[in-house]
């Protein structure tokens, strides 16, 4: 007989750790075991950008500190790959032959780079996606190598949505050349609306770099490649970031329900008892617009696992109201999303911020911000509590968010009662 | 925990708050909390900023015009600890929600979160928020301000 753990943890990030916490307040001495494929201590997906622009130290990259786990009393094992899962005897076996066993188990397993089946891919030179540290090390050696020669890289993206500008920011001083392809006919098209992809478009270029829409890569030559509309293209760094895919194979193999993502309940139990799941991986009710989708955020994974952990370790708790959201600066702009983009639009376009709302059924459902716009949460809030309008003044709300426009008792219950 | 609490009906107004606390987090200090050299704190080109602010409500006449003073709730389902993506706010066990700024990037995600608009965009662009200022007093700096006991620091249940 292998190994046994109270509580079973696969994955390291957002969610993971989310679930750690999630456990630890109901649970604070049962034995936790957190298995990643990444030989790294906890850390911030979303920062491998910021750590390749310069502009987060090494130490500074770690979602946690380095006690975390001797802290919070977490047994880890780094870089083992679990293979298959068993829910009917709930156990794991690693690439290493090791079984475990589990009382819970938590699928954190997070997403794949999706790359389109492009001739030549598979032997791309100086070709990498942008999800992870490795590729951050990797596209962090090749402008060495470059700056070696005495040069800068020339540098393709392919993917022209979070990851690719992201990706974009972070080489913008380091590139001699930019250029960005997509094959959609706008930027950014599952966070924006047609309006905000045209302010982020005319943005792009005005900061020098190329943009190719509707068009992608053929093939992939010697650091080469050919696009769609027959020209040619060189590059010393291609960053292949079309966008990502839940990692469900395991819990596909468990016989876990999953429908382009791993479906789970209210409590974030899957289909099987005792196996959990939060974070990319799966899919939420999306309350915005009363759907169920895969909503890759780096906030809904925290509070997945966090809730996850806290139905682990047998409380009984819903998770809290999920729906996308994005928060993002690009080279200077700021650019707040939430929810979906249904309903009456509303704009409002103020000394150089541009507003955008959906409202639907007298609710607020989905707002875009370009530009700065302090305390923007207090949209989300009437977002996230579908919040009827007429409870609000809505008109002077729009232009300022402010506590002032909801009523004198709703603002007594924020503010002089604990909550 | 003990919290900031608001009474909106005593409200002057007058940003006392917001000023006491704009300097609270100096730290060169005298015994009795007093900051030692004001010149040095004060920067007439980057003024440091304040993680409490008044709101003002307009009524059509003056007596319904009402004030009150926002600062972090402390929130038990604390949002923006959750949806932070560098690990740089946390609640501690005492329950006040802080940030590590060496680790804040200015993403604002947790900007996006808080239900009460309580972040400040710090001149440096990374986030300022109320940590309760306990370390130089017993009382946060902002309440010990106010004249008018428009904001008190207490437990409630």
């Amino acid at each position: 007989m292998g190994k046994h753990t109270k509580y079973l943890i696969i994955g390291n990030s957002a969610a993971g750790i989310g679930a750690v916490e999630g456990i630890r307040i109901a649970d604070p001495l049962g034995q936790i075991l957190v298995i990643s494929d990444e030989d790294y201590h906890t850390y911030s997906r979303p920062l491998i950008s910021y750590w390749l622009e310069g502009k987060v130290a090494d130490e500074n990259i770690y979602y946690r500190d380095p006690d975390y786990y001797s802290s919070q009393d977490v047994q880890v094992k780094l870089g083992d790959k679990v293979l298959e899962l068993n829910p009917s005897d709930k156990s794991v076996t690693l690439d290493t032959g090791e079984e475990i066993r589990f009382d819970k188990c938590l699928l954190a397993t997070g997403s794949h780079p999706f790359v389109p089946p492009i001739k030549g891919k598979d032997t791309a030179k100086n070709a990498t996606t942008f999800t992870k540290m490795e590729d951050a090390l990797k596209a962090d050696e090749i402008i060495k190598e470059c700056e070696l020669e005495g040069r800068k890289p020339k540098v393709i993206i392919l993917g022209a949505g979070l990851i690719g500008l992201k990706a974009c920011e972070a080489i913008y001083d380091q590139a001699d050349e930019i250029t960005i392809l997509d094959l959609a006919d706008r930027v950014m098209p599952s966070v924006f609306n047609k309006n905000a992809s045209e302010v982020m478009e005319e943005f792009i270029k005005s900061k020098g770099i190329n943009l190719l829409l509707q068009t992608s890569i053929d093939e992939i030559l010697d650091k080469q490649v050919r696009l769609t509309n027959g020209e040619t293209l060189d590059y010393d760094l291609l960053f292949l970031a079309v966008g990502t895919r839940p990692a469900v194979e395991l819990a596909e193999g468990a016989g876990i329900e999953t429908d382009r993502g791993i479906v789970v309940d209210p409590y974030q139990q899957t289909s099987e008892a005792n196996i959990y799941a939060a974070g990319d991986c799966t899919l939420s009710f999306d309350i915005s617009s009363q759907s169920v989708k895969n909503i890759a955020i780096l906030p809904n994974a925290y509070i997945q696992g966090k809730y996850a952990g806290l139905n682990m370790a047998g409380q009984d708790v819903q998770t809290e109201e999920l729906f996308p959201l994005n928060s993002m600066g690009f080279l200077g702009l700021h650019l707040i999303t939430a929810g979906c983009y249904d309903g009456e639009s509303i704009i409002v376009d103020d000394d150089g911020v541009y507003k955008e709302f959906f409202v639907k059924d007298n609710k607020l459902i989905g707002y875009i911000i370009i530009g700065t716009c302090e305390r923007s949460g207090i949209y989300t809030h009437l977002i996230r509590k579908q919040t009827d309008l007429s409870e609000v003044d809505f008109d002077s709300l729009i232009l300022e968010p402010t506590l002032s426009s909801f009523g004198k008792q709703d603002r007594f219950n924020k503010l002089s009662r604990p909550h | 925990m003990k919290r900031v609490y608001v009474n909106e009906d005593v409200c002057l107004g007058c940003h006392l708050c917001e000023y006491e606390c704009a300097f609270s987090t100096v730290k060169d200090r005298d015994d009795t909390g007093k900051i030692n050299n004001m010149f040095k704190a004060f920067n007439r080109d980057v003024s440091p900023k304040s993680k409490i602010r008044i709101e003002e409500l307009n009524g059509d006449n003056p007596e319904e015009k009402i004030n009150f003073a926002v600062s972090c709730r402390h929130c038990e389902t604390p949002y923006c600890v959750m949806g932070c993506i560098t690990g740089a706010l946390s609640q501690g066990e005492d329950g006040v929600i802080r940030i590590n700024h060496d680790k804040c990037i200015g993403c604002r995600t947790c900007i996006v979160m808080c239900p009460y608009g309580c972040l400040v965009i710090n001149n440096d662009k990374t986030m300022l928020k109320c940590e309760l200022c306990t370390e130089h007093n017993e009382t946060p700096a902002c309440v010990k301000a106010c004249p008018n006991r428009a904001i008190v620091y207490e437990e409630r249940e």
